[in-house]
Protein backbone atom coordinates (compact mmCIF):
# COMPACT_ATOMS: atom_id res chain seq x y z
CA UNK A 1 0.00 0.00 0.00
CA UNK A 2 2.93 2.53 1.02
CA UNK A 3 4.84 1.26 -2.26
CA UNK A 4 1.95 1.64 -3.87
CA UNK A 5 1.57 5.44 -2.77
CA UNK A 6 5.04 6.59 -3.46
CA UNK A 7 4.83 4.95 -7.13
CA UNK A 8 1.95 7.44 -7.64
CA UNK A 9 3.49 9.89 -6.22
CA UNK A 10 6.52 9.65 -8.37
CA UNK A 11 4.30 9.33 -11.73
CA UNK A 12 2.35 12.48 -10.86
CA UNK A 13 5.45 14.34 -9.60
CA UNK A 14 6.95 13.46 -13.34
CA UNK A 15 3.81 14.26 -15.35
CA UNK A 16 4.00 17.58 -13.59
CA UNK A 17 7.45 18.43 -14.56
CA UNK A 18 6.88 17.93 -17.71
CA UNK A 19 3.33 19.61 -18.27
CA UNK A 20 5.31 22.73 -16.23
CA UNK A 21 7.40 24.07 -19.51
CA UNK A 22 4.27 23.53 -21.94
CA UNK A 23 2.48 25.99 -19.80
CA UNK A 24 5.22 28.85 -19.29
CA UNK A 25 3.23 30.14 -22.48
CA UNK A 26 -0.37 30.58 -21.28
CA UNK A 27 1.45 31.55 -18.04
CA UNK A 28 2.52 35.16 -18.60
CA UNK A 29 -0.85 35.46 -21.10
CA UNK A 30 -3.34 34.32 -18.15
CA UNK A 31 -1.72 36.25 -15.47
CA UNK A 32 -1.75 39.23 -17.37
CA UNK A 33 -5.37 39.04 -18.89
CA UNK A 34 -6.58 37.66 -15.94
CA UNK A 35 -5.27 40.93 -13.86
CA UNK A 36 -7.08 42.56 -16.69
CA UNK A 37 -10.07 41.24 -15.88
CA UNK A 38 -9.81 41.42 -12.14
CA UNK A 39 -9.45 45.22 -12.31
CA UNK A 40 -12.54 45.43 -14.94
CA UNK A 41 -14.14 43.92 -12.77
CA UNK A 42 -13.43 45.99 -9.59
CA UNK A 43 -14.14 48.61 -11.81
CA UNK A 44 -17.84 47.63 -12.13
CA UNK A 45 -17.94 47.60 -8.83
CA UNK A 46 -17.45 43.64 -8.11
CA UNK A 47 -14.88 43.29 -5.42
CA UNK A 48 -11.98 40.50 -6.49
CA UNK A 49 -13.94 37.55 -4.94
CA UNK A 50 -16.56 37.74 -7.85
CA UNK A 51 -13.71 37.92 -10.51
CA UNK A 52 -11.89 35.17 -8.83
CA UNK A 53 -15.47 33.04 -8.63
CA UNK A 54 -16.04 33.73 -12.24
CA UNK A 55 -12.74 32.54 -13.46
CA UNK A 56 -12.71 29.34 -11.49
CA UNK A 57 -16.59 28.96 -12.74
CA UNK A 58 -16.79 29.85 -16.02
CA UNK A 59 -12.75 29.83 -16.95
CA UNK A 60 -13.54 31.56 -20.74
CA UNK A 61 -11.70 34.61 -20.87
CA UNK A 62 -13.31 36.33 -24.00
CA UNK A 63 -16.92 35.38 -22.45
CA UNK A 64 -15.99 36.59 -19.10
CA UNK A 65 -14.78 40.28 -20.59
CA UNK A 66 -18.10 40.42 -22.85
CA UNK A 67 -20.22 39.68 -19.76
CA UNK A 68 -18.76 42.86 -17.86
CA UNK A 69 -20.00 45.24 -20.37
CA UNK A 70 -23.52 43.53 -20.02
CA UNK A 71 -23.26 43.32 -15.98
CA UNK A 72 -24.25 47.17 -16.20
CA UNK A 73 -27.23 46.59 -18.17
CA UNK A 74 -29.15 44.62 -16.18
CA UNK A 75 -30.01 40.95 -16.04
CA UNK A 76 -31.56 39.29 -19.08
CA UNK A 77 -31.55 35.63 -18.99
CA UNK A 78 -32.64 34.27 -22.15
CA UNK A 79 -30.15 37.25 -24.23
CA UNK A 80 -27.34 36.11 -21.98
CA UNK A 81 -28.08 32.61 -22.41
CA UNK A 82 -27.88 33.12 -26.39
CA UNK A 83 -24.95 34.72 -26.44
CA UNK A 84 -22.67 32.98 -24.41
CA UNK A 85 -23.60 29.96 -26.83
CA UNK A 86 -22.82 31.75 -29.70
CA UNK A 87 -19.47 33.22 -28.09
CA UNK A 88 -18.89 29.70 -26.72
CA UNK A 89 -19.36 27.65 -29.46
CA UNK A 90 -15.89 26.82 -30.69
CA UNK A 91 -15.86 24.74 -27.36
CA UNK A 92 -18.33 21.84 -29.60
CA UNK A 93 -15.35 21.54 -31.97
CA UNK A 94 -12.57 21.45 -29.37
CA UNK A 95 -14.87 18.09 -27.77
CA UNK A 96 -15.04 16.26 -31.04
CA UNK A 97 -11.34 16.50 -31.83
CA UNK A 98 -11.00 15.20 -27.79
CA UNK A 99 -12.87 12.49 -28.01
CA UNK A 100 -10.40 9.72 -28.72
CA UNK A 101 -7.73 11.59 -26.59
CA UNK A 102 -9.58 11.97 -23.86
CA UNK A 103 -10.61 7.95 -23.44
CA UNK A 104 -9.84 6.15 -20.17
CA UNK A 105 -8.59 9.35 -18.23
CA UNK A 106 -11.08 7.98 -15.52
CA UNK A 107 -12.10 10.30 -12.59
CA UNK A 108 -10.03 13.18 -14.55
CA UNK A 109 -12.76 13.33 -17.66
CA UNK A 110 -14.88 15.48 -16.27
CA UNK A 111 -12.29 18.29 -14.98
CA UNK A 112 -10.52 17.86 -18.18
CA UNK A 113 -13.69 18.02 -20.25
CA UNK A 114 -14.44 21.29 -18.06
CA UNK A 115 -11.40 22.90 -18.49
CA UNK A 116 -11.13 22.81 -22.23
CA UNK A 117 -10.83 26.08 -22.93
CA UNK A 118 -8.66 27.73 -25.76
CA UNK A 119 -5.52 27.49 -24.60
CA UNK A 120 -5.88 24.43 -23.13
CA UNK A 121 -7.49 22.45 -26.49
CA UNK A 122 -4.62 24.18 -28.54
CA UNK A 123 -1.62 23.05 -25.90
CA UNK A 124 -3.37 19.52 -25.69
CA UNK A 125 -4.21 19.16 -29.30
CA UNK A 126 -0.39 19.97 -30.54
CA UNK A 127 1.12 18.02 -27.54
CA UNK A 128 1.75 14.46 -26.80
CA UNK A 129 2.72 13.48 -23.54
CA UNK A 130 6.75 12.96 -23.71
CA UNK A 131 8.35 9.83 -23.18
CA UNK A 132 7.84 8.11 -19.98
CA UNK A 133 5.28 10.29 -18.98
CA UNK A 134 1.76 9.42 -18.10
CA UNK A 135 -0.58 10.70 -20.31
CA UNK A 136 -3.57 11.84 -17.90
CA UNK A 137 -1.71 13.18 -15.33
CA UNK A 138 0.16 15.23 -17.89
CA UNK A 139 -3.27 16.44 -19.54
CA UNK A 140 -4.23 16.99 -16.18
CA UNK A 141 -1.12 19.39 -14.53
CA UNK A 142 -1.89 21.52 -18.18
CA UNK A 143 -5.23 21.59 -17.30
CA UNK A 144 -5.15 22.35 -14.14
CA UNK A 145 -1.93 24.73 -14.16
CA UNK A 146 -3.88 27.09 -16.67
CA UNK A 147 -6.91 27.30 -14.76
CA UNK A 148 -4.62 27.99 -11.42
CA UNK A 149 -2.92 30.90 -13.79
CA UNK A 150 -6.31 32.36 -14.96
CA UNK A 151 -7.93 32.07 -11.23
CA UNK A 152 -4.75 33.81 -9.80
CA UNK A 153 -4.43 36.18 -12.61
CA UNK A 154 -8.59 37.61 -11.67
CA UNK A 155 -7.96 37.33 -7.71
CA UNK A 156 -4.87 39.61 -8.31
CA UNK A 157 -6.58 42.42 -10.64
CA UNK A 158 -9.33 42.50 -7.73
CA UNK A 159 -7.15 43.03 -5.01
CA UNK A 160 -3.81 45.49 -5.97
CA UNK A 161 -5.61 46.46 -9.24
CA UNK A 162 -4.28 49.79 -10.47
CA UNK A 163 -1.32 50.04 -7.89
CA UNK A 164 0.40 48.12 -10.40
CA UNK A 165 2.84 50.91 -12.05
CA UNK A 166 4.61 48.86 -14.74
CA UNK A 167 3.07 49.32 -18.29
CA UNK A 168 2.10 46.14 -19.51
CA UNK A 169 0.45 47.47 -22.84
CA UNK A 170 0.84 44.17 -25.39
CA UNK A 171 1.64 41.80 -23.49
CA UNK A 172 -1.95 40.03 -23.89
CA UNK A 173 0.29 39.49 -27.31
CA UNK A 174 1.58 36.47 -25.94
CA UNK A 175 -1.73 34.40 -26.69
CA UNK A 176 -1.53 35.45 -30.42
CA UNK A 177 2.09 34.73 -30.13
CA UNK A 178 1.52 31.36 -28.92
CA UNK A 179 -1.38 30.50 -31.77
CA UNK A 180 1.13 31.40 -34.32
CA UNK A 181 3.66 29.22 -33.09
CA UNK A 182 0.71 26.54 -32.55
CA UNK A 183 0.22 27.50 -36.61
CA UNK A 184 3.76 27.41 -37.81
CA UNK A 185 4.27 23.61 -36.41
CA UNK A 186 1.06 22.65 -37.58
CA UNK A 187 1.89 24.39 -40.94
CA UNK A 188 5.28 22.62 -40.74
CA UNK A 189 4.33 19.25 -39.63
CA UNK A 190 0.87 18.04 -41.29
CA UNK A 191 0.96 16.08 -44.27
CA UNK A 192 -2.20 18.39 -45.91
CA UNK A 193 -2.63 22.13 -45.02
CA UNK A 194 -5.65 22.83 -46.60
CA UNK A 195 -7.72 22.51 -43.20
CA UNK A 196 -5.17 25.13 -41.63
CA UNK A 197 -5.93 27.30 -44.69
CA UNK A 198 -9.64 26.77 -44.37
CA UNK A 199 -9.55 28.26 -41.08
CA UNK A 200 -7.60 31.12 -41.85
CA UNK A 201 -9.33 32.19 -45.01
CA UNK A 202 -12.58 31.29 -43.62
CA UNK A 203 -12.09 33.71 -40.22
CA UNK A 204 -10.95 36.44 -43.00
CA UNK A 205 -13.12 36.18 -44.72
CA UNK A 206 -16.01 36.23 -42.18
CA UNK A 207 -14.18 38.85 -39.98
CA UNK A 208 -14.39 41.46 -43.38
CA UNK A 209 -18.12 40.52 -43.83
CA UNK A 210 -19.39 40.35 -40.14
CA UNK A 211 -17.09 42.64 -37.90
CA UNK A 212 -14.59 41.89 -35.51
CA UNK A 213 -17.69 40.88 -32.61
CA UNK A 214 -19.99 38.40 -34.63
CA UNK A 215 -17.84 36.94 -37.23
CA UNK A 216 -16.97 33.32 -35.07
CA UNK A 217 -20.27 31.98 -35.32
CA UNK A 218 -19.54 32.32 -39.52
CA UNK A 219 -17.06 31.28 -39.61
CA UNK A 220 -17.59 27.96 -37.70
CA UNK A 221 -20.28 27.00 -40.21
CA UNK A 222 -18.49 27.98 -43.15
CA UNK A 223 -15.57 25.77 -41.56
CA UNK A 224 -17.76 23.05 -40.95
CA UNK A 225 -19.40 23.22 -44.78
CA UNK A 226 -16.22 23.63 -46.32
CA UNK A 227 -14.89 20.39 -44.49
CA UNK A 228 -17.60 18.65 -45.15
CA UNK A 229 -18.15 19.11 -48.84
CA UNK A 230 -14.61 18.39 -48.90
CA UNK A 231 -14.35 15.22 -46.86
CA UNK A 232 -13.48 12.88 -49.57
CA UNK A 233 -10.37 14.27 -51.58
CA UNK A 234 -9.66 15.72 -47.86
CA UNK A 235 -9.30 11.97 -46.36
CA UNK A 236 -7.99 10.80 -49.38
CA UNK A 237 -4.84 13.71 -49.21
CA UNK A 238 -4.27 11.91 -45.67
CA UNK A 239 -3.73 8.68 -46.21
CA UNK A 240 -1.72 9.04 -49.03
CA UNK B 1 -27.78 44.18 -10.08
CA UNK B 2 -28.69 42.71 -6.71
CA UNK B 3 -26.21 39.59 -5.43
CA UNK B 4 -28.80 37.06 -6.19
CA UNK B 5 -29.12 38.45 -9.49
CA UNK B 6 -25.28 38.95 -10.36
CA UNK B 7 -24.81 34.92 -9.05
CA UNK B 8 -27.80 33.59 -11.68
CA UNK B 9 -26.08 35.96 -14.21
CA UNK B 10 -22.64 34.10 -13.99
CA UNK B 11 -24.36 30.76 -13.14
CA UNK B 12 -26.18 31.30 -16.98
CA UNK B 13 -22.52 32.07 -18.24
CA UNK B 14 -21.03 28.91 -16.28
CA UNK B 15 -23.77 26.42 -16.97
CA UNK B 16 -23.89 27.19 -20.64
CA UNK B 17 -20.18 27.10 -21.17
CA UNK B 18 -20.09 23.55 -19.61
CA UNK B 19 -23.14 22.14 -21.44
CA UNK B 20 -20.91 23.33 -24.66
CA UNK B 21 -17.85 22.01 -23.31
CA UNK B 22 -19.98 18.36 -22.46
CA UNK B 23 -21.89 18.25 -25.37
CA UNK B 24 -19.67 16.17 -27.58
CA UNK B 25 -18.73 13.99 -24.78
CA UNK B 26 -22.25 13.24 -24.19
CA UNK B 27 -23.58 12.16 -27.50
CA UNK B 28 -20.64 9.98 -27.96
CA UNK B 29 -19.92 8.09 -24.71
CA UNK B 30 -16.35 6.21 -24.62
CA UNK B 31 -18.73 2.81 -24.73
CA UNK B 32 -20.24 3.79 -27.90
CA UNK B 33 -18.60 3.58 -31.09
CA UNK B 34 -17.68 7.13 -32.92
CA UNK B 35 -19.57 7.45 -36.54
CA UNK B 36 -16.73 7.90 -39.10
CA UNK B 37 -17.66 11.46 -39.77
CA UNK B 38 -17.50 12.93 -36.46
CA UNK B 39 -13.44 10.86 -36.34
CA UNK B 40 -13.17 12.67 -39.55
CA UNK B 41 -14.18 16.18 -37.82
CA UNK B 42 -11.81 15.39 -34.99
CA UNK B 43 -8.92 14.72 -37.02
CA UNK B 44 -9.48 18.11 -39.26
CA UNK B 45 -10.85 20.36 -37.10
CA UNK B 46 -7.95 21.29 -34.44
CA UNK B 47 -6.12 22.62 -37.90
CA UNK B 48 -9.04 24.75 -39.20
CA UNK B 49 -9.22 26.24 -35.34
CA UNK B 50 -5.75 26.66 -34.81
CA UNK B 51 -6.17 29.03 -37.77
CA UNK B 52 -9.16 30.75 -36.96
CA UNK B 53 -8.26 31.49 -33.06
CA UNK B 54 -5.03 33.08 -34.58
CA UNK B 55 -7.74 35.33 -36.49
CA UNK B 56 -9.58 35.63 -33.74
CA UNK B 57 -6.92 37.25 -31.67
CA UNK B 58 -6.38 39.69 -34.78
CA UNK B 59 -9.69 41.10 -34.82
CA UNK B 60 -9.08 44.65 -33.74
CA UNK B 61 -5.88 45.20 -35.69
CA UNK B 62 -5.95 48.49 -37.77
CA UNK B 63 -4.97 47.85 -41.53
CA UNK B 64 -6.55 50.49 -42.96
CA UNK B 65 -5.52 53.08 -40.42
CA UNK B 66 -2.21 53.96 -38.53
CA UNK B 67 -0.44 52.23 -37.56
CA UNK B 68 -1.64 49.96 -40.60
CA UNK B 69 -0.95 46.55 -38.79
CA UNK B 70 2.68 47.35 -38.95
CA UNK B 71 3.46 46.35 -34.84
CA UNK B 72 1.32 42.96 -35.92
CA UNK B 73 3.44 41.97 -38.92
CA UNK B 74 6.54 43.03 -37.72
CA UNK B 75 5.91 41.10 -34.52
CA UNK B 76 4.46 37.78 -36.27
CA UNK B 77 7.41 37.74 -38.80
CA UNK B 78 10.01 37.46 -35.70
CA UNK B 79 7.89 34.93 -34.64
CA UNK B 80 8.33 33.08 -38.09
CA UNK B 81 11.79 33.33 -38.01
CA UNK B 82 12.46 32.84 -34.03
CA UNK B 83 10.56 29.44 -34.93
CA UNK B 84 12.47 28.87 -37.69
CA UNK B 85 15.77 28.81 -36.73
CA UNK B 86 15.36 27.87 -33.12
CA UNK B 87 12.10 25.75 -32.90
CA UNK B 88 12.22 26.99 -29.48
CA UNK B 89 8.47 27.78 -28.35
CA UNK B 90 9.42 29.97 -25.41
CA UNK B 91 12.03 32.04 -27.27
CA UNK B 92 9.80 32.40 -30.24
CA UNK B 93 6.79 33.54 -27.84
CA UNK B 94 8.81 35.36 -25.94
CA UNK B 95 10.64 37.09 -28.68
CA UNK B 96 6.88 38.65 -30.34
CA UNK B 97 5.71 39.43 -27.23
CA UNK B 98 8.34 42.04 -26.61
CA UNK B 99 9.29 43.10 -29.47
CA UNK B 100 5.57 43.90 -29.74
CA UNK B 101 5.06 45.84 -26.54
CA UNK B 102 8.22 48.13 -27.90
CA UNK B 103 6.74 48.59 -30.97
CA UNK B 104 3.47 49.72 -29.51
CA UNK B 105 4.71 51.84 -26.30
CA UNK B 106 7.33 52.90 -27.83
CA UNK B 107 7.77 53.10 -31.94
CA UNK B 108 4.23 53.32 -33.05
CA UNK B 109 2.76 55.73 -29.63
Amino acid sequence: MAREKTVSREIMQNAFLAAFPYTIPVLSGFLVLGFAYGVLMASKGYAFLWAGFASLFVFAGSMQFLAVGMLSEGLEPLSLLLITVMVNARHLFYGFSMLEKFRDTGWMRNYLIFGLCDETYSILCATEAPEGIDRRWFMFFVTALHHLYWVSGSLAGGLIGKALAFNTNGIDFALTALFVVILISQWQGAKDRLPNGIGIAGAVLCRLLFGPERFLLPTMLLILLSVTCLRKPLERRQSR
Amino acid sequence: MSTPQALLFFGIIAGATILLRFLPFLLFPEDKEIPGYIQYLGKVLPYTVIGMLTVYCLRNTRVLRYPYALPETIAIGLIILLQLWRKNMLLSIGGGTLAYMILIQRVFV
